[in-house]
């Protein structure tokens, strides 16, 4: 045990310390040394077993602040002192802090500039994406087909169990769902008609959309973001591969190619669901069921999902591949890129799906 | 030299990743106080020792025992007493990036005293950060903010946070350029003095060798072939260590510390 006994000799304080001068015990021991108000006192080391620098720097500054004398050090006590002495200098643990109502307000605007940046970015992005498209399109050799075809299983085989499924239970949510009201009208066969629709139109290619966007725009994000850190796309650049055409280029394609595929299937997926549970739950037959969903389901549903589909992709890749290649520093601005692509594909989608809804209905796409 | 005057004692240390055998029958002693440096090729499992003294790779089998304690098979509260005496420097540092220095050197100390005065705290940390030779304004910086050298510093100053008896250096000197290596070197010798510790230290860096280690292991065919001074390995006839030491970038190195030693 450190300790240490407070006498008075001569008129002047003494303060002998005993044991190890370890950092393990030290707290107690400075609770302790706090109390001792005297000035100038003799520090007298001389019962001191093991000292380290934590220490040395107790007894150091009862030198510093109460100008103590230091009497029976070791040789190897005196040289730590010595150390701790050298080594005391005003060091900042963290940067300062700014008041409340300022760090506030300059959050806000910060935000504020960043949004624009990223808005502005983006459009740069898709410049960009535009010219590197072209750049491929007029020199094929360049294109990397095998990226696209590593990309396409990612993207799109390794994600077709969980958008079926997915697909298939929320196709039971809305035949249920559905059954439960109409019924009150004693219009359950409706709920084939609302099952078809919902499904094909808006719900299989939105659900999609955000599996994908969760799944792979994130991934883009966090891949080419830690291709960043260790300045892999530096390395490209300087080797003359340009990091669009490598990294950007093939994960967009695949995504645009394959999101109508992955909207369709998830909307079958979703018909099924809700043919399982109308056949089971209203008694309606299967045969029935397909009859109906073809006679109430018009093609334009269809071409509207098909349409939408390419860009929900673009908007997901390219917020994935933007953010990624914006990660900077360190391992902390990779999750937040990564967090930033998915929130903004997510938004992005939902606020493109408004306009198209819009602009089918007034082009009589009902 | 007694038994408990080695700090790390390894005893047919066995280690392999599926097909490869890296480490068969690998025997090492550690005296206290010494620099001991560990050489060897490139894939001679010269990391791979350094993570199974500390913990981080299981061995197949074999026996570590470190201050005494065997260390396989320890649980993890057990483990953790031993843990605390020890410091180690990874290769890049390895600081945690959303922290500050000062902060990084904290967080050993914050684990194992949660009940630490704040104030004392920071003033632990600052002393720390100067002792291992960055200046007082790379307190409040971020890791990403740091050059490779100060990078290293500070993660010789939170390895030291504990005020560890013994130090796990790997490849300090890396990629850093002849005055900082130098600069590093002496900070070991002058942490080592000062403080009493016994440092492992994992390094390719021939200057380092000859400079600071007061014996060098070398590994090759799965184990340590030979440990001493470097004037007693210069007499073994092993065809690796005399290419090692005796190549145009051994005698360049033996040349300069010698005209030094003559210069003292």
């Amino acid at each position: 045990m450190p300790d240490f006994t407070q006498s008075n000799e001569d008129g002047r304080s003494v303060l002998r310390f005993t044991g190890n001068l370890t950092l393990a015990r030290i707290r107690k021991l400075t609770e302790r040394l706090s109390e001792v108000k005297e000035d100038r006192p003799l520090v007298d080391l001389s019962g001191v077993d093991r000292m380290d620098t934590v220490g040395a720097w107790l007894i150091y500054k009862l030198k510093r602040d109460r100008r103590a004398e230091v009497v029976g050090e070791s040789d190897e006590h005196r040289s730590l002192l010595d150390q701790v002495e050298k080594a005391d200098q005003p060091v900042k643990v963290r940067p300062d802090s700014t008041p409340a109502f300022f760090r506030v307000v300059g959050q806000i605007g910060a935000g504020t500039a960043m949004a624009g940046r990223t808005l502005y970015g983006l459009l740069g992005f898709f410049g960009g994406l535009l010219v590197s498209l072209w750049n491929v399109t007029t020199h094929p050799r360049r294109f990397r087909i095998n990226a696209v075809v590593t990309n396409f299983e990612h993207v799109g085989i390794h994600a077709l169990p969980i958008i079926g499924l997915m697909s298939f239970l929320v196709g039971i949510v809305i035949a249920q769902q559905g059954a439960v009201q109409l019924r009150q009208f004693g219009a359950e066969i409706y709920t084939i008609n609302l099952i078809g629709r919902s499904s094909v139109k808006e719900l299989g290619l939105l659900m999609t959309a955000i599996m994908v966007a969760g799944r792979s725009g994130s991934a883009f994000a966090a891949q080419i973001g830690s291709m960043k850190l260790s300045e892999e796309v530096d390395a490209m650049r300087t080797i003359g591969v340009s990091p669009m055409e490598a990294l950007v280029v093939p994960r967009v394609l695949a995504t645009v190619l394959l999101m109508p595929v992955l909207g369709f299937y998830a909307s079958i997926l979703a018909i099924i669901g809700g043919a399982m549970f109308v056949w089971i739950d209203l008694g309606i037959p299967l045969v029935t069921f397909i009859q109906r969903t073809r006679e109430v389901v018009p093609e334009t549903d269809l071409w509207q999902m098909l349409i939408k589909a390419p860009v929900f992709g673009l908007i997901i890749s390219m917020a994935g591949c933007f953010q990624g290649l914006q990660v900077e520093g360190n391992a902390e601005s990779v999750g937040l890129r990564t967090t930033a692509a998915v929130v903004q594909a997510i938004f992005l989608v939902i606020v493109l799906d408004a306009f198209f809804a819009v602009f089918f209905t007034s082009i009589g796409w009902l | 030299m007694s038994e408990d005057s080695h700090i790390i004692q390894v005893r047919g240390l066995k280690n392999s990743f599926g097909e490869q055998i890296v480490h068969d029958g690998l025997d090492l002693d550690v005296r206290k106080g010494e620099i001991l440096g560990v050489v060897g090729g490139s894939g001679t499992g010269k990391s791979v020792l350094m993570r199974s003294i500390i913990g981080l790779q299981i061995p197949d089998e074999g026996e570590i025992t470190v201050f005494g304690e065997s260390m396989i098979g320890r649980p993890e509260e057990e483990a953790k007493h031993v843990r605390r005496r020890w410091g180690i420097l990874f290769q890049g540092g390895a600081l945690f990036s959303t922290l500050t220095v000062a902060e990084n050197v904290q967080v050993p100390i914050k684990e194992y005293f949660p009940r630490m005065d704040e104030t004392l705290l920071d003033e632990i940390a600052a002393y720390k950060v100067v002792m291992s030779g960055l200046g007082p304004e790379a307190g409040p910086k971020y890791p990403s903010e740091l050059s490779g050298g100060m990078r290293k510093r500070a993660g010789i100053a939170r390895a030291l946070a504990l005020d560890p008896e013994l130090m796990f250096l790997d490849e300090p000197t890396a990629g850093l350029d002849p005055i900082g290596a130098a600069a590093f070197d002496e900070l070991i010798v002058q942490l080592r003095d000062a403080l009493g510790l016994t440092v492992f230290l994992i390094t390719h860096d021939l200057d380092t060798l000859y400079a600071i280690c007061d014996r060098v292991a070398v590994l090759a065919d799965h184990k340590v072939v030979a440990i001493g001074t470097i004037p007693e390995l210069l007499a073994l006839d092993h065809e690796w260590i005399q290419e090692y030491f005796r190549g145009p970038r051994g005698r360049a190195a033996a040349t300069v510390d010698k005209r030094e030693r003559a210069r003292v």
